[in-house]
């Protein structure tokens, strides 16, 4: 097997291992509703974290998505319920303001040369507060094309359910592996993540390939408000909070590296079903406290850090993206 | 109605209380989710703990998922639930929109939902019954006290209100309005938010009474909250006066603190607001399992009122482990 696939084959057998145990534990684990779960609930989580895969291959990080599909939520429900728009017009319009969001921190941190942590935290901090001086309730949306949404479910034997928005998910993650291992923009991403300075002298072009990551990301973010406004039919200012983290551990659990330029879309999409899968442990279990989703993500996020440690140790420098 | 009666009734009444809990239904072999919302107030704490004990002594095996005050959590939690196939759901919202998907999916999966504390923006036939306080009943059982401890004579109110514009500050005050408006020897003279919080009850309470002469023209103070008395009873004592005697101490709420101060004759009464939602629930589920009786929609749980007559150190000593 070749060493570089080792992560990603690592996070897929740490997965099914700890599947199957659950399932031992609790026959009722491996069912069609659970599978569908999977996907419908962290379609928002999932949908972030393809964003983030890109963000963090680059080399960077994108705080402010928790806080953009917060402001996105907002912001479509006050458009629909209170404004009386299609939910269309405000999805575009929310996508829109989400990669003008992106490209002014893209531009900031290439061009004046901050540090991404810093640009998306005041990015988080602004959408945030943006969402919560629009309204500080939560603002229900009932219209037509939500339910018509809500319907579009395919109904698995054994009482599961396939949603619109899982299945969206899946499409983001198909497409989002598709455009970062089979598109020049995909492989310039590496390129940067890999090592700037010779990404550029390669004639990658630094400043467009930044800006894109992050609009990139921040309308996937807006994607995921769209699908969590569908999911809990509202818009709520203090929804989402601390999303960013939960897709960076995706991100990280998936095999990628936190260091850019290696990693892989796919393994993101193992991260997160892995995320999904202790919560549904926990909550099958009914007597653990929830806050031990948080020390097992903690446990997996350490393992992997030493894992890829111990893999990259031995390699080159300026190997890594090999 | 004098207080007497009143008591009586309400000792009668908790007699009868206890009987029917003696007679509680046994759900052995039932699995029930509770979705919490967290454990951001005292109450919330002793709403959970309360429900777990109300789950044992009934031999429910009780899966609980706290949200971290999160929506998205509480919708997992509930999905997961409903794969687990568990017997009956409880929730209580954290907020009330968004809840029509999930609620419908448990509704097709025929497990009963059962909403607790808070209500949802949701059709009704989505959930078996939702069980809450009567917020303006407990301060119109506040009021009515008050009315019957001056017993006629003339008698000048401060009332420290909650967080403004919040549902219980509104409706507690009405409900305090309400229960006094029949005893014009009784006026609200002053009326200002201390926000739920002991320091801040504190600080409006000192400021009433300088405005008030000292503190020589207030007979009584009305606190929505129960910290917000403990508070308004430190500024009283402050001022040289006694609290409970001198200026008579009413609130709502309950917690363990007021019984000690009570207990001190420091304060004169508070009402519950029960932690235990989780019993009706129960309760109410039983009934429906048995013999398909559907509950009421809205069941309202008891405003107590709790006097120095009720025992008040051995209230507190039952409500102190709670995690108040």
């Amino acid at each position: 097997m070749s060493r570089s696939l080792r992560p990603l084959v690592a996070t897929a057998v740490i997965f099914a291992i700890a599947y199957a145990l659950a399932v031992f534990q609790f026959p009722n684990m491996f069912s069609t509703r659970v599978l569908g779960n999977f996907l419908t609930d962290n379609a928002f989580l999932g949908i972030t974290a393809v964003g983030m895969t890109f963000v963090i291959l680059s080399g960077g990080i994108d705080l402010s998505v928790g806080a953009v599909i917060g402001f996105t939520g907002v912001l479509i429900a006050v458009l629909i319920s209170l404004a009386g728009w299609h939910p269309l017009a405000a999805f575009a319009l929310a996508l829109v303001i989400a990669a003008a969001f992106g490209a002014i921190m893209g531009l900031a941190i290439h061009y004046l040369q901050v540090p991404a942590f810093i640009v998306t935290l005041a990015g988080m901090f602004l959408a945030r507060g943006g969402a919560s001086v629009i309204t500080r309730d939560s603002i229900p949306v009932n219209h037509d094309f939500y339910s018509w949404i809500s319907e579009l479910t395919i109904r698995l034997p054994g009482g599961g359910r396939l949603s619109f928005i899982g299945l969206l998910m899946v499409a983001i993650f198909i497409i989002g592996a598709l455009v970062a291992h089979r598109t020049k923009f995909g492989s310039y991403v590496y390129a940067l993540g890999g090592n700037e300075t010779s990404a550029s002298l390669m004639g990658v072009p630094v400043a467009r390939t930044t800006v894109g990551v992050y609009m990139l990301s921040s309308v996937l973010a807006a994607l995921a408000g769209i699908v969590f406004s569908l999911y809990t039919s509202a818009g709520y200012p203090l929804a989402a909070v601390g999303v960013e983290l939960d897709a960076i551990s995706a991100v990280v659990i998936g095999g990628t590296l936190l260091t850019g330029g290696y990693g892989f879309v796919l393994g993101t999409f193992i991260g997160v079903m892995l995320l999904g899968l202790v919560q549904t442990y926990i909550i099958f279990d009914g007597t653990l406290s929830s806050w031990w989703t948080k020390i097992v993500i903690g446990g997996l996020l350490f393992l992997f850090i030493v894992l890829q440690r111990l893999i990259f140790a031995a390699s080159t420098p300026g190997d890594k993206s090999s | 109605m004098s207080i007497i009666t009143k008591l009586a009734i309400a000792a009668g009444l908790a007699t009868a209380l206890s009987t029917a809990a003696f007679a509680q239904a046994d759900l052995s072999g039932k699995v029930i989710g509770f979705s919490q919302i967290g454990s951001e107030s005292g109450w919330r704490a002793a709403e959970t703990s309360v429900t777990r004990s109300e789950a044992e002594a009934r031999g429910v095996d009780l899966k609980f998922a706290d949200a971290q005050q999160k929506q998205e959590n509480q919708i997992k939690a509930i999905r997961g639930f409903i794969a687990q196939g568990v017997d009956a759901i409880l929730v209580a919202p954290v907020v009330a929109t968004g809840w029509d998907d999930v609620l419908t999916e448990a509704k097709e999966a025929e497990i009963p939902v059962v909403l607790l504390d808070r209500g949802v923006d949701a059709p009704e036939d989505l959930y078996l019954t939702s069980i809450a306080s009567d917020q303006v009943l407990e301060g119109r059982v506040a009021g009515e006290w008050l009315v019957d401890a001056v017993a006629g004579e003339d008698c000048n109110v401060v009332e420290l209100q909650g967080t403004v514009g919040s549902s219980p500050a509104i409706n507690r005050k009405q409900g305090f309005e309400e229960g006094i408006a029949s005893a014009s020897n009784i006026k609200i003279t002053q009326s200002q938010t201390g926000d739920f919080t002991r320091a801040k009850g504190k600080e409006v309470m000192e400021a009433f009474l300088k405005s008030s002469n000292g503190g020589a023209d207030i007979c009584a103070v009305y606190a929505h909250n129960d910290d917000m008395a403990v508070g308004a009873i430190q500024a009283i004592k402050d001022a040289g006066l006694k609290p409970g005697t001198d200026i008579k101490v009413v609130s709502i709420d309950a917690v363990p603190d007021i019984f000690t101060a009570i207990a001190a004759g420091e304060a004169n009464a508070t009402v519950e607001l029960t932690p235990n939602m989780a019993g009706p629930a129960f309760d109410a589920l039983a009934a429906y399992w048995a013999d398909g009786t559907e509950p009421e929609k809205f069941i309202i749980t008891e405003s107590k009122l709790y006097t120095a007559e009720n025992d008040p150190q051995g209230e507190y000593e039952r409500r102190k482990g709670l995690g108040y």
